[in-house]
């Protein structure tokens, strides 16, 4: 059995979808490795991107994995509306169930662990340090490990798609159907190894933010004084590393039931398919908030800095985020108010559930109060702010009422629900990273984003939610039920096809957003950011030099104020030379955490076909490089003061140049 | 020594905390399942009749004198003296050794009375809390070996003294942990 | 409890005119339409709690335009204030605001969830008919312990007599919903879950499984026939003279997987089968001992919640 399970039957050669995909993608890989060969950028891309431990690159590196997964997300996206609109009465459809199942599995787990969480990482990445005035993350080597464990996850779930199948259970493949008895192949396996090893990665990103927010700021920054994107980050992380263990817990537990046919959930031989679904809940509940925190903290940046005016009620949102996170651990049983807890249990949860609207709507009123009296700049990120606090009012006021157990016996499972989590992910999550991306942008790579296209981007974006979802929010009253590959009734088809239509300007407004992307750096001579502050922000990250050099401040900033750099500029005392320069200290670069993970991915994989030998070699070369990374005690050096004048210097010029 | 020195001894150890109570979450998710699964023996056999208090009895002691050793090792660390440090590290090994040789044992023999993870509910849970903690203490030898190796290599320098640091809270954490699998685990299903 | 049970039209004074005109017309909508006592409760539930929330959601993303709007940079008329951030008034009421909407809430949960609990009999004159529902791969198993007759993939209840359903799942969860008649409840391997439903008056309801249960899962529906009291008894005696009975051997050809199976009538059920069907699993979660006892119990003390 030298490759266990796994034989050619595997390949679906006879999926015209999908071999056609598998082409398409093996000859972009081959054009990739052919450019990347002829313009010599082979070494230029090991040197300075996979081995970087810089945290923007990081950053970087994680928002471009959420854009290719993006793509791949959406594709399933519009295959799902298609089918949908279509497959009524007699005719089929152009996906059968087998198919159509995974592909709406694949979809919730791409979009929430591969394009979300990158979006979300990616951008705590680029800003926490910057807005610590630190000059890098807690532990920069596992910040890459953490990185490219989420990346290796993400390739083992394209891989699933030409080697075997993914799993056709849903995106939290609840037992029995997920069990070996009923889910036979290795889609299940393909997806409990991808989140395992993704999993892990987010769980080390979660540490290393912790500690970074915990012991990284600038001297006289106290946590009262710490800009609010960075509370939510830290929050987050907080959650993170409190629930994603959980996750493991309870993948490695239904992996052992399909390994080594274990019954913790299995229908047979005494198990409890409840209790996974509670512990898969006891993470997937707080992983929503997970993700929606960082956006609220970035729509609080952004709406400060375009209303021209400080955040208004910066305590009020601190706590407001702080018992979210505490509030989202009460609440995990609203996901099955319909599994006949009793009306105490269910009343219970539903109120704890409606509890956290509270914060939530004394947010949203925060920045309303934040855009009062104040000078707004109808900038694409305050565009994006706007849509969302519209877009998410309508999201909160459906999700507090899937809370009231006697709505939700009859939303639950409807498209309906899906509909309210399309409309607080996209409207909450998408456009926060969407007018965080466009935000920072310009402090990574020194030019601003075309804003026409980003524009552009926002209109397709929002009346693409509004078109695709309002018509679910139709259909689950209709009584339309989620996950139907055909249906009997003719008179949900209109309302489909109007939601393949908003599909469709989803679809627009990514395009709109490659678009902005390309002509961006097309036009990036005029876009240049020479002062560092394209917005005239209020906090530190936008003191320093845009891009910012890769040691972030040439001197530690000292705190005085929540929105030290607008004092600063008030003051006068912004963008002032320092007197000397100092030798500063910072992080090699290393190759270990691409190398681990690919040892992962090996062990993943080969745990998925029982390729026993694979998986001993991926373990052990996985502990290997980690105990020989350990021997290396050459982990960091000194930039030489002289060289960060040099650098600090070409900047000042610059700015000389920009504002004589 | 600048805000962002990468040597900075007490980053490691709070995000060496965080990491131990994310851990602790990982085995309190397997104690709940536990407790919610210990009573579906599906007819078969027991803790009652499965368990040997004194033989677990035994392995506790050996754990709980390793978690003494490596304070001892601990100490040694601190007064600098290499030869003491690394006696008690290799005490503390073989006493990690031997816990994990006995629990194989057990294991070993609960497979061959038929009374495998596969058996039910219970002795699935059983196996993959008690697995899991295995599991946590071998890695935790592993890396007492890589210490035991880079000790004679650097000498006790700032790194090494602080991911023996580490260690000792895996350590203690995983002594901790494993008196919580006996009160639960072994005690509650004996009596 | 008064909150649910007083007239329905009263409730919807409390939803805004446009979403009370938006209902009208739209009749066809299942969930706005309902059939059944407990759908119309469900249904005013719904709006009554969306009218309560559409108090803040409205205002706020008026304000939210009116604001961007207003305070636009080149609206140079509109008052600047560059510094203010903190009224200590205005955080004071939006922390009230939405405690005092969750208070109302909150209290609407409570009683409404007690009173709409799906375990709870409905209060009638007459003795609730008890269905036994089975979800199979992929089809629903209905078997009617008072009539001794079982169907598949389509229901049969009388109108205006309150239904019990008693319900369990032989490998997947399933989840039972017919929407206009009120909310769903899973069916379980190894469990039982109880629903309580009534329809007002005849008529044919569209009930399907809602939580998906795989291949199969799309065509996993059924009609539900809600009859008068002579077409009811009608119906009874047709069953009755089914050609086929659901013995043991019936029943295992039904356990096979199958998709979109056609509605067929069923004759003579084997005494106990439903139980049966739960205590095949149950064995499972109990203790030697315990597995001993149950064997020599009547099994319908097994399965109960808790």
């Amino acid at each position: 059995m030298f490759l266990g399970k796994l034989t050619l039957d595997a390949i679906p050669w006879h999926e015209p979808i999908i071999m056609g995909t598998g082409v398409a993608v093996a000859l972009g890989g081959l054009a990739m490795v052919a450019l990347l060969t002829h313009f010599r950028l082979r070494t230029y891309l090991w040197r300075e991107w996979i081995t970087s431990v810089d945290h923007k690159k990081v950053g970087v590196m994680y928002f471009i994995l959420g854009l290719v997964m993006l793509l791949r997300g959406f594709a399933d996206a519009i295959m799902m509306r298609a089918q949908q609109a279509m497959a009524v009465g007699a005719n089929p459809g152009f996906l059968p169930p087998h198919h159509y199942d995974q592909i709406f599995t694949a979809h919730g787990v791409i979009m929430i662990f591969f394009v979300a969480t990158p979006f979300i990482l990616g951008l705590m990445n680029v800003v926490v340090p910057l807005q610590l005035g630190a000059r890098d993350v807690a532990y920069p080597f596992v910040n890459s490990l953490g990185f490219w464990l989420s990346a290796f996850g993400a390739v083992l779930v394209m891989v699933s798609m030409w080697v075997g199948d993914f799993a056709a259970t849903g995106w939290v493949a609840y037992p029995p159907l997920s069990e070996m008895g009923y889910s036979p192949t290795t889609g299940v396996d393909y997806y409990i190894w991808s989140l395992q090893i993704s999993g892990l990665g987010t769980t080390l990103a979660g540490i290393n933010f912790v500690v970074t927010i915990l012991k990284m700021r600038a001297p006289g920054m106290d946590l009262m004084k710490m800009p609010v994107f960075c509370w939510t980050s830290l929050i987050t992380n907080i959650l993170i590393v409190a629930i994603f263990p959980v996750l493991t817990a309870t993948l490695a537990m239904l992996s052992v039931d399909r390994i080594f046919d274990m019954h913790f959930f299995t229908n047979e031989g005494g198990g409890n398919a409840m209790m996974y679904i509670n512990l898969i809940w006891v993470w997937g509940h707080p992983e929503v908030y997970v993700l929606v925190l960082p956006a609220f903290g970035v729509y609080s940046e952004v709406i400060a800095t375009f209303s021209r005016k400080p955040l208004f009620g910066y305590s009020s949102m601190v706590y407001a985020t702080s018992s979210i996170g505490l509030l989202s651990f009460l609440v995990w049983l609203h996901h099955f108010f319909t599994m006949g807890s009793g009306a105490n249990v269910n009343a219970f949860f539903g109120i704890t559930t409606s509890i956290i609207s509270i914060p939530t709507g004394v947010k949203l009123f925060n920045w309303l109060f934040t855009m009062f009296r104040g000078r707004i700049q109808l900038h694409s990120c305050t565009l994006w702010t706007i849509g969302f606090m519209v877009t998410f009012a309508v999201g909160g006021m459906t999700g507090v009422l899937l809370a009231v157990p006697g709505a939700d016996f009859m939303l639950h499972n409807s498209l309906f629900l899906v509909a309210h989590f399309h409309n607080v992910i996209i409207g909450g999550v998408v456009y926060g990273c969407l007018a965080g991306m466009t935000f920072w942008f310009p402090k990574v790579f020194g030019f601003t984003l075309n804003e026409f296209w980003g524009k552009l981007a926002f209109w397709f974006w929002l009346i693409g939610y509004w078109l695709a979802f309002t018509p679910l929010y139709v259909l689950g009253l209709m009584g339309m039920t989620r996950r139907m590959n055909h249906y009997e009734d003719l008179s949900w088809q209109p309302w489909l096809l109007v939601a393949l239509v908003g599909a469709v300007f989803v679809g627009l407004g990514i395009l709109a957003i490659l678009v902005q992307l390309a002509v961006s750096i097309r036009d990036r001579a005029q876009n240049r950011d020479t002062t560092g502050d394209p917005w005239n922000a209020r906090s530190l990250e936008w003191s320093t030099a845009s891009p910012a050099p890769f040691y972030n401040f040439a001197h530690v900033p000292t705190i005085t104020s929540l929105e030290q750099h607008w004092e600063d500029k008030e003051t006068g005392r912004a963008w002032v030379p320092p007197a000397a320069y100092e030798d500063i200290h910072m992080p090699r670069n290393t190759g270990a955490g691409f190398i681990i993970s690919a040892f992962a991915f090996v062990l993943g994989f080969a745990v998925i076909w029982n390729i026993w030998w694979l998986a001993a070699l991926g373990l052990f070369g996985m502990i290997g490089t980690f105990i020989a990374r350990s021997y290396d005690r050459d982990t960091d050096y000194w930039v030489p003061a002289a060289q960060v004048e040099q650098i600090e210097k070409a900047r000042y010029a610059l700015m000389q140049e920009a504002r004589p | 020594m600048s805000a962002a020195h990468h040597d900075d001894g007490s980053k490691t150890t709070l995000g060496f905390w965080i990491y131990l109570m994310s851990d602790c979450l990982i085995f309190a998710s397997l104690f709940a399942t536990f407790a919610v699964l210990a009573g579906n023996v599906v007819g078969g056999p027991e803790g009652r009749e499965l368990f040997d208090l004194s033989y677990v009895g035994w392995e506790t002691l050996l754990l709980l004198v390793s978690s003494a050793t490596f304070g001892f090792a601990m100490l040694a660390m601190e007064r600098e003296d290499r030869r003491a440090l690394r006696q008690w590290l290799v005490l503390t090994w073989l006493l990690g050794a031997g816990f994990i040789a006995m629990e194989v044992h057990e294991f070993a023999a609960l497979i061959a009375e038929g009374a495998g993870p596969q058996r039910s509910a219970f002795l699935s849970a059983y196996f993959t809390l008690v697995g899991t903690h295995g599991l946590h203490v071998t890695a935790g030898l592993l890396w007492l070996a890589v210490m035991i190796h880079q000790l004679s290599v650097f000498g006790i320098d700032a790194m090494v003294r602080r991911r023996l640091a580490c260690l000792s809270l895996f350590w203690h954490f995983l002594d901790l942990v494993w008196i919580c699998v006996f009160t639960f685990v072994y005690l509650r299903g004996a009596v | 409890m008064p909150i649910l049970s007083r007239p329905s039209a009263r409730w919807c004074l409390l939803a805004p005119v446009p979403l009370l005109s938006l209902l009208s017309g739209c009749a066809p909508w299942a969930l706005l339409d309902p059939k059944g006592h407990i759908a119309t409760q469900e249904r005013d539930l719904i709006l009554l709690s969306t009218g309560l929330m559409l108090l803040v959601v409205i205002p706020v993303i008026g304000l939210t335009l009116w604001f961007a709007w207003r305070y636009r940079e080149t609206n140079e008329r509109a008052v600047y204030r560059p510094k203010w951030a903190h009224s200590m008034t205005i955080e004071l009421v939006v922390w009230t605001i939405p405690c005092a909407i969750i208070i109302a809430l909150g209290s609407i949960i409570w009683v409404s969830t007690h009173q709409l609990d799906p375990y709870k009999p409905l209060k009638s004159a007459q003795k609730p008919f008890e269905v036994e529902v089975v979800a199979l791969n992929w089809k629903w198993l209905f078997i009617y312990p008072e009539l001794g007759v079982a169907s598949v993939n389509e229901l049969t209840i009388p109108a205006g007599r309150p239904v019990h359903f008693r319900l369990t799942a032989e490998r997947m969860m399933n989840s039972f919903f017919i929407p206009r008649l009120g909310g769903q409840i899973y069916a379980m391997t190894g469990m039982q879950t109880q629903l309580n439903l009534i329809a007002d008056a005849p008529g044919n309801f569209d009930g399907r499984s809602a939580a998906f249960s795989g291949e199969g899962f799309s065509d996993m529906h059924f009609k539900t026939r809600a009859l008068g009291q002579s077409d009811f008894t009608a119906w009874a005696a047709q069953a009755a003279k089914a050609p086929k009975p659901l013995d043991l051997a019936a029943y295992n050809a039904l356990r096979r997987p199958s998709t979109a199976t056609p509605p067929a009538l069923y004759a003579h059920v084997e005494p106990g089968l439903f139980d049966r069907t739960i205590n095949t699993f149950m064995i499972g979660r109990m203790s030697a001992q315990e597995a001993k006892r149950a064997l020599c119990l009547p099994p319908a003390t097994m399965g109960e919640r808790n």
